[in-house]
């Protein structure tokens, strides 16, 4: 029988699919539309808290840190509450991330406030002094991708049914119902940071990717 | 054809890859040197702005890595090897000519972009699977093209029976076409809303979806890059180097079939106390336990191929670095198995560990196996004798010295890190805060930084001795049957 494959190069080429294939379709597809399920209390991210989590995606950050805190008591005194499946609905893609260097962040919107974010993130070692995390000096100076963002969650919400402007969920409308929006979620951020350069943009009507980051990281709770 | 009457292969594509394996080798680990030194120094993050920091570089170092080195290492040896097992020369086939410049070439073009996006932080944050859709576009046509060359090849050969290296090759390709097409489905954005980057995209997954395809992809491209593509070599080279043949062709088929059928499953590894289903988890888990036996099958079988020959592993250090690779693919296959035990993962899943597990399959069985591909091509390629046989040995006891400063301090780390996250105090609170369990482990970065360096140390002597024997080998006249001739 192997002989015969051996030298049936398209036979051969089949069998192999196959036998490869078979794993992800009993793997990956049966639980696929009850993963998908969002929790009853989980909203969809707002257009400001979707460019912070570009900025996150863009520089990597699930490089070092974790969204996900296993079952253990360990994780849950150190974390917070472990995670469950549909928490993570909306995360196009997920940022669960492989490898703790630094803490993990699933519930970090509900121990650090922005104030702490702002300085960790342009000097890490001010406020844990033997981090080995980059500075992000540059989040401070870059303009948020606002458009983009919006994009994504229009996206999400005609593609995917993203539940989007219904009833108790995340407003999105048009895109300047949905700049306005983001502007006041925006001017409550800049009101708690202290950098005068950050403050100064948002009057001239910039929104610095630190602002969307911290709005993003106080959303994971 | 008469028997008399030897094929001229024509190797300017196997060349042409042969020069990428070195350059993105070079790339990748110095860049990996660089962010182990950052980990355990991490003012060294500032040398080049928001272009030098630990996580910009580090999808730089992965890709370069797996689809720079790696990927080019894979493709040299198939436009050497496809043509001699299937007894059929490129250059009598314009299109297949054709067809394999253009790999080269669309796979450059692709490389560049990819360096220059990642570098500006264009990136969709999937593991190994960073790159935006108008990449993904290209690296599938890259893929597709490799495809027509593999198939192309097979359908104009002499040689009736596929050898067993070939079947490892298409199974690199199909795996890998699969995989990657899946994971990487996603909706631009700009096409359905007009606005924002036109680049940008949404995965077509969400969450725990997400997560399962990623792994499934994640892992299996480790399978299917990392393991099958590196078999396909060491079962070609290793019987031509030593004049050995295979030990055992039922082995061969065993373990062939046998990784097909059980190494798809193991993604499910990366998965363990995470919200995937517990049946996933387990599944998972028990399966990657399977996947020693036909691993250590391939394994076995190749170093039995030496057997009553090990005298070579004296006189050829290319033979060393095979051996010494098919070790490290023992070793990293059982230790795989270790980490996906539920117990164990609990304690290792987001530590160190993993890196040094990674990194003893990658330096220790790709990188030797690759590494010695090229030193037996080269002869015969450029119809040189190698330039160095006494660098060769150090480069190997060089490098061996930093794998094992690698993962040996990469295993303390990691199984520090873990003891002190669940550590508690007689009450049950915690012991450690999390920075202390980073200032614990930070002489360990610097002992994996060292072993780091060492191995890239190694693969300067190695480009070396290829560039000297180029430039300036010994002139052969006719090819060497096996054991690469070597200059003392």
């Amino acid at each position: 029988m192997f002989s015969f494959l051996e030298k049936n190069p398209f036979f051969f080429a089949v069998a192999v699919f196959v036998v490869i294939a078979y794993a992800g379709v009993i793997e990956v597809l049966p639980d696929f539309a009850n993963n998908a399920r969002p929790l009853d209390s989980k909203k969809p991210y707002s257009v400001l808290q979707l460019a912070g989590r570009q900025v996150y995606i863009n520089e990597s950050c699930n490089a070092c840190h974790s969204q996900l805190i296993r079952p253990f008591k360990s994780e849950t005194d150190r974390y917070g509450m472990y995670s469950v499946s549909g928490e993570f609905a909306y995360d196009r893609p997920f940022l669960w991330g492989s490898k703790r260097t630094g803490p993990d962040l699933a519930r970090v919107g509900d121990y650090r406030t922005a104030d702490w974010h702002e300085n960790h993130m342009f000097e890490p070692t001010s406020v844990v002094p033997t981090s080995i995390m980059p500075a992000y000096k540059h989040m401070f100076k870059k303009t948020a991708d606002i458009e983009t963002a919006y994009a994504s969650a229009l996206t999400s919400k005609k593609v995917f049914n993203v539940p989007y402007d219904k009833e108790g969920q995340t407003k999105l409308g048009t895109y300047e119902e949905a700049q306005a929006e983001v502007k006041a979620e925006a001017a409550a951020i800049v009101e708690q940071m202290k950098d005068p350069e950050v403050k100064a943009a948002f009057e001239r009507g910039e929104i610095k990717e630190i602002v969307a980051l911290i709005a993003y990281l106080n959303s994971l709770k | 054809m008469h028997p008399s009457n030897a094929l001229n292969y024509d190797y300017t594509v196997a060349r042409y890859f042969m020069f990428s394996t070195i350059l993105f080798g070079i790339v990748g680990m110095a860049i990996g040197t660089l962010i182990a030194f950052q980990m355990a120094y991490p003012d060294l993050n500032y040398l080049a702005g928001e272009y030098g920091t630990f996580s910009r570089l580090r999808p730089l170092h992965t890709s370069g890595v797996i689809f720079g080195f790696m990927l080019s290492g894979i493709w040299a040896t198939w436009y050497y090897i496809g043509q001699r097992v299937l007894k059929v020369s490129m250059a009598e086939s314009k299109f297949l000519m054709v067809v394999g410049k253009l790999h080269f070439w669309l796979y450059m073009l692709l490389m560049v972009i990819a360096v220059i996006t990642l570098f500006a932080g264009v990136s969709t944050s999937k593991e190994y699977a960073e790159l935006e859709w108008p990449l993904d576009i290209l690296v599938v046509l890259v893929w597709v093209l490799w495809g027509v060359s593999i198939f192309g090849l097979i359908g104009i050969r002499r040689e009736k029976t596929l050898y067993i290296s070939l079947w490892y090759y298409i199974a690199t390709f199909l795996g890998i076409a699969m995989l990657y097409l899946f994971n990487n489905m996603a909706v631009p954005t700009y096409f359905v809303t007009g606005l924002g980057n036109w680049w940008h995209s949404i995965s077509m997954y969400a969450g725990t979806n997400d997560a399962l395809v990623q792994w499934w992809y994640g892992h299996n491209a480790v399978a299917f890059v990392f393991t099958v593509g590196i078999i396909a070599q060491i079962y070609y080279f290793l019987p031509k180097e030593s004049g050995q043949p295979i030990f055992s062709y039922k082995l061969s088929l065993f373990s062939f079939w046998g990784l097909m059928f059980v190494y798809l499953w193991a993604g499910g590894h990366h998965l363990i106390y995470s919200t995937v289903p517990d049946w996933m988890q387990t599944m998972g888990s028990v399966f990657s336990v399977v996947l020693i036996l036909p691993s250590w099958g391939s394994a076995i079988n190749i170093l039995l191929t030496m057997k009553g020959e090990w005298e070579q592993l004296r006189e050829s250090p290319l033979i060393k670095f095979m051996i010494l690779a098919s070790t490290f693919y023992m070793f990293s296959t059982l230790e795989g198995p270790i980490l996906s035990i539920k117990s164990v993962n609990a304690l290792a899943h987001f530590t160190d560990w993993i890196p040094g597990h990674v990194h003893d399959g990658t330096l220790g069985w790709v990188g030797f196996m690759t590494m010695a591909a090229l030193y037996h091509m080269t002869p015969r390629v450029f119809k040189r004798e190698l330039y160095s046989k006494s660098l060769m040995e150090m480069q190997f006891w060089i490098q061996t010295t930093g794998i094992v400063l690698y993962f040996a301090s990469m295993w303390i780390a990691g199984i520090t890190q873990g003891m002190m996250w669940r550590a508690a105090d007689e009450y049950g609170n915690l012991l450690y805060t999390f920075i202390d369990t980073v200032d614990a482990i930070i002489p360990y970065y610097w002992i994996r930084a060292v072993g780091g360096l060492l191995y890239l140390v190694g693969f300067f002597m190695f480009t070396y001795n290829i560039y000297k024997s180029i430039v300036a080998g010994k002139t052969l006249e006719k090819e060497p049957a096996n054991a690469s001739p070597m200059a003392a």
